[in-house]
């Protein structure tokens, strides 16, 4: 049994299923950013946890007076 | 497991946007009517007129924040006026789409260049689109943000020129649904309309701030790695 479908059927889905696509594009890119982010935010805080741990060492060494 | 709404605005937002599409969608392919005169192809207008609505509405709110970076100094207008610009050119680019599609089944053309509506709107996409380059040629900072904030207004004047078009040309190829006696259209139209108008505005508005946050915390991380250099 094949389903008979219409011009006016396909361009109407070929419309709705474009906003589709460039939405869910839309929500990729952006979701990709965010991991982009999440990886800059990750290395930051590393960096920042190494300058905290040089300087407790750095205190350590220091001779109480 | 529920969010307070209050606590995160945005995933509210973006909930009720889906509800809304979901419902324009069950309008538009179950409930209202086919047209007597396009046939089943007029269930385009239900997207077309509102991605291209939304399209508009970017532009001004662009140009809006343009204006209060230029007259207020509101702090973040710039980046606002930047990421309601971008939405404007991406529902542009659907608008462009869907009409094309929809004017291959009614009128038989992808596209006609005698037609002022369908031009007009082409040149507001392309000054937009212009908008970007215009704005990584230049180096961040104030005279950049003063340059495309002046660029963004100067476009605000094609909104309505391009919306009043069709009813200012002689030749109307282009349907004209919205008289000064009100819509055009059945009720039941009517109301999927306006269904429909509301869900692609709220999907809008739930891009641009997802987007705008994203564009905020890459800031803040940009001044943080300064910092930290």
């Amino acid at each position: 049994m094949t389903l008979a479908v219409t011009a006016a059927e396909k361009y109407v889905a070929a419309a709705y299923g474009i906003v589709f696509l460039v939405v869910l594009v839309y929500v990729l890119i952006i979701a990709l950013k965010l991991g982009r982010l999440e990886s800059e935010l990750d290395e930051l805080t590393g960096q920042v946890r190494e300058r905290r741990e040089a300087e407790t060492e750095q205190r350590e060494e220091l001779p109480v007076a | 497991m529920g969010f307070r709404a209050k606590e995160n605005p945005l995933a509210a937002l973006a909930a009720l946007a889906g509800l809304l599409v979901v419902a324009s969608i069950a309008l538009i392919f179950f409930y209202v009517p086919t047209d007597a005169d396009q046939g089943f192809s007029q269930r385009i207008f239900y997207i077309h007129v509102p991605v291209a609505l939304t399209a508009y509405a970017f532009f001004g709110w662009g140009a809006w924040k343009a204006l209060r970076h230029l007259w207020k100094r509101e702090p973040g207008a710039d980046l606002e006026s930047y990421v309601a610009i971008h939405q404007g050119v991406i529902f542009g680019s659907l608008t462009l789409l869907t009409g094309s599609l929809w004017a291959k089944i009614s009128w038989g053309h992808w596209w006609l260049w005698s037609e002022s509506q369908l031009v007009l709107f082409l040149v507001l996409f392309l000054f937009y689109g212009a908008y970007f380059m215009l704005r990584y040629s230049l180096e961040p900072g104030p005279a950049r943000a003063n340059i495309c904030a002046v660029y963004a207004l100067f476009g605000v004047v094609l909104i309505p020129i391009s919306f009043l078009a069709i009813r200012l040309a002689n030749q109307l190829i282009h349907p004209v649904v919205f008289t000064l006696q009100g819509p055009q259209m059945a009720g039941s139209m009517f109301l999927t309309f306006c269904v429909s108008l509301t869900a692609m505005l709220t999907l809008a508005a739930t891009l641009f701030h997802v987007e705008l946050a994203g564009k905020r915390i890459d800031s803040r991380l940009r001044e943080l790695r300064e910092l930290l250099a």
